[in-house]
């Protein structure tokens, strides 16, 4: 292999990492000033040698999570081929001949990367004209997927600070943890001798008094599994809008949400302004007021989520009203599973809106003796209701249990 | 303790690979990159990924190749300053405040500097790191960051940047050269952006079947190659399969290892099915492996490895 070259500092490449970086910022990725000088710092410490240590030169320095390795393996490979960006610009620039050779499968985040490379000159190609082709896709039975955009009302200002004070008063049960952390307490039991130095030399050392210490307790992760499938639609909009002011007050609150598939929605719910969260979630859920799939999406939430977000004593809030078609015994099984896997299991369900709700359901079978708490919404108007009863306050009993007992009597 | 011979570190990527190679570690050329840059630029070293695909091991091998002196953080919950940097020995500054006041001295300001010395700090894994000498720097391994909490974050972020500590009744301690850092964490939590941005990041995947045969003849040489082969294969399936934990390189070595311990030379359905705790560590898949699916991918390794044969 040949020997790397040491970079020229006067030549063009420090311009075109500049460049570069500013492509991968377009396309979605968090690339700061600051990285992009440890850029050029990293290629004039590695030297310019194969086109593969120049690739992991500049992915070492610029990706910063797993899941930005597709956008940068796309952009790479679109800004630094020469071969291939000719072609493309000449695509660009023809106004005659659009592509349309069958495209391959797509790589992941091409369109992202393709959008924010050639941002502006898009406009200047002749609109293509695709056959519409127009499908019903509306099933009768819920399990099959059926994939829908959602709006939401925009949040009226009586109803956020509403929100917000609901919020305020609500106490979750178990909702603290102890945790190995000490604070400084006159009332504890621990001595505090870093404290108790401190004042010590103070005085000089005439008076060593004692100093005490507690345990600091500290809310535990909240993660929230809701139901957006179609029978549970009414309440998307309240439970969503109490996910996002719990996420604003909480330091550690993840939200998913499930119909036929399951979105993570923690990153969109971190927006401040409830309409643009709520708009966000809104683009990044492909299956609103659809089917619902419990079995299967808790499944793969125990697979690939459970062991990156229910560590340290998560509890987990799941938002559903249990109706599952599918085959009973898979969601038995992982609800088993999550429950064994978090701190405090809570079911809320908002079905319940009569007296007479008996445990009938399969679905509502199989999952009841698997929770810590069963929680009922008997009237869901507003995010007080909601969060009137997940208070631990509440008076109501909610051993999952008495609602086995009372069908099997 | 056998005297350290503290190398200078490589001048180039292949030097790089060569020294892991050295040691026995198998790596691409991706982690090779980034770990030369990381010793070049003077950065700690982010490594993430699954557990049992080598993040600690790297940094074990980088002390032992480099001739460093390892330092160890293993993080959990609630690990705090006193026992991550710095701590002071209560007792003895008890002591020599009595001493003090016996022999009759009553400077105030005296007294704050004798009991707050150098003498009476207890240096913990951090701190320790912060004093080697220049070209000798330690190797700080801080092992699954992951579990710590956030507050324990925040405070690296001082050490990171700028490989100093500050103790507020001695001042600022900063190390003559930096140490080199290796943080490894299993995802079981996001680490804040603000940490990783001073680090240099690389997901640590599992290896592919060429380098993990690499790995395996490496690590159990005794392995018959025909055994080695079949394991290496075996496994490379089952993690294309959704299972809820797939094994990592340590579960093919220490599989590999097994069977050769139980004098295997080819695997047959009955051995898979015996050894199987080895590998994965979930009873739901070990039923789904034993219900056929095992069978299924046995064959299919036996007959791939026949064709490649001929």
């Amino acid at each position: 292999m040949a020997l790397p070259v040491a970079a020229n500092p006067d030549g063009r490449i420090a311009d075109n990492i500049v460049y570069f970086a500013r492509t991968l910022r377009k396309a979605g990725m968090r690339v700061g000033p600051a990285s992009v000088k440890d850029a050029i710092e990293a290629v004039l410490a590695a030297g310019i040698g194969s086109r593969d240590d120049f690739y992991w030169t500049l992915h070492a320095v610029l990706v910063s999570r797993r899941e930005d390795h597709a956008t940068f393996d796309e952009a790479f490979r679109l800004f630094w081929k020469s071969r291939e960006l000719i072609e493309k610009m000449l695509a660009m620039f023809s106004p005659v001949a659009p592509d349309r050779r069958e495209r391959q499968k797509p790589r992941p985040a091409e369109s992202r990367v393709g959008d924010a490379l050639f941002e502006g000159h898009r406009r200047q190609q002749p609109a293509e004209d695709t056959p519409e082709i127009e499908m019903d896709a509306r099933f009768t039975v819920s399990g099959n997927e059926l994939l829908r955009g959602k709006d939401f009302a925009q949040m009226t200002a009586a109803e956020l600070s509403e929100a917000k004070q609901a919020i305020s008063r609500l106490k979750l049960p178990f909702d603290t943890v102890r945790t190995r952390r000490f604070k400084a307490d006159p009332g504890g039991r621990r001595v505090d001798p870093r404290a108790m130095m401190r004042l010590a030399s103070r005085t000089g050392g005439e008076l060593i008094l004692p100093r005490f210490r507690s345990p600091r307790e500290v809310h535990p992760p909240l993660v929230v599994l809701a139901d957006i499938s179609g029978s549970m639609s009414q309440y998307t909009r309240i439970f969503l809008h109490f996910l996002h002011a719990l996420t604003e007050k909480r330091r550690r609150v993840h939200t998913f949400v499930f119909g036929t598939r399951l979105t993570n929605l923690t990153r969109q719910m971190r927006h401040r302004d409830p309409d643009e969260a709520l708009a966000e979630c809104s683009a990044a859920v492909k299956d609103w007021s659809g089917g619902t799939r419990i079995g299967d999406t808790l499944a793969e939430f125990n697979r690939l989520w459970s062991r990156r977000v229910l560590g340290q004593g998560a509890v987990v809030l799941l938002i559903t009203d249990g109706l599952e078609r599918d085959d009973t015994t898979g969601l038995s099984r992982e609800m088993e599973r999550l429950q064994k896997s978090c701190r405090r299991l809570i079911w809320l369900n908002p079905l319940l809106r009569f007296d007479g709700f008996e445990a009938r359901a399969r679905g509502v079978k199989a999952m009841l003796p698997h929770v810590d708490e069963f929680r009922t919404v008997h009237n869901l108007n507003a995010l007080a209701d909601l969060c009137g009863s997940l208070d631990r306050s509440a008076s109501r009993n909610v051993d999952p249990r008495l609602w086995l007992e009372a069908r099997a009597a | 303790m056998n005297e350290l011979k503290p190398r200078q570190a490589p001048e180039t990527i292949d030097e790089t690979l060569d020294l892991l190679a050295g040691a026995d570690y198998v790596a691409d050329r991706s982690l090779a990159t980034v770990l030369f840059l990381s010793l070049r630029m003077k950065r700690p070293l982010f490594l993430e990924g699954e557990a049992g695909v080598g993040k600690t091991e790297i940094a074990k091998v980088l002390a032992q190749s480099l001739g460093r002196r390892l330092i160890r953080l293993q993080c959990y919950e609630g690990l705090d300053v006193s026992s991550a940097v710095y701590e002071w020995n209560y007792a003895a500054q008890m002591i020599e405040i009595r001493m003090e006041e016996a022999a009759g001295k009553v400077d105030r300001r005296d007294m704050e500097k004798n009991v707050f010395s150098e003498r009476y700090l207890i240096r913990r894994p951090v701190l320790d790191a912060l004093t080697g000498k220049a070209g000798a720097a330690p190797v700080l391994l801080i092992d699954e960051l992951d579990r710590t909490d956030e507050a324990f974050e925040a405070f690296l972020l001082e050490i990171l940047s700028d490989f100093q500590v500050t103790v507020p009744e001695l001042g600022t301690i900063k190390a003559e050269e930096p140490p080199i850092v290796v943080i490894t964490t299993n995802r079981t939590r996001e680490i804040h952006d603000a940490l990783k941005r001073r680090c240099l990041y690389h997901w640590v995947d599992y290896p592919d079947a060429a380098r993990e045969l690499e790995i395996v003849s490496r690590k159990v040489p005794e392995a018959n190659k025909r055994l080695s082969a079949e394991v290496v294969s075996f496994i490379q399936k089952l993690r294309q399969i959704e299972l809820f934990k797939v094994p990592g390189v340590a579960e093919t070595i220490d599989w590999a290892s097994a069977l050769t311990e139980l004098d295997k030379v080819a695997l047959d359905p009955e051995t898979v099915s015996d050894t199987i705790g080895v590998l994965l560590k979930y009873q739901d898949d070990i039923a789904r492996i034993e219900q056929g699916e095992g069978r299924r991918i046995l064959k299919e390794v036996k007959a791939e490895l026949s064709a490649a044969a001929e």
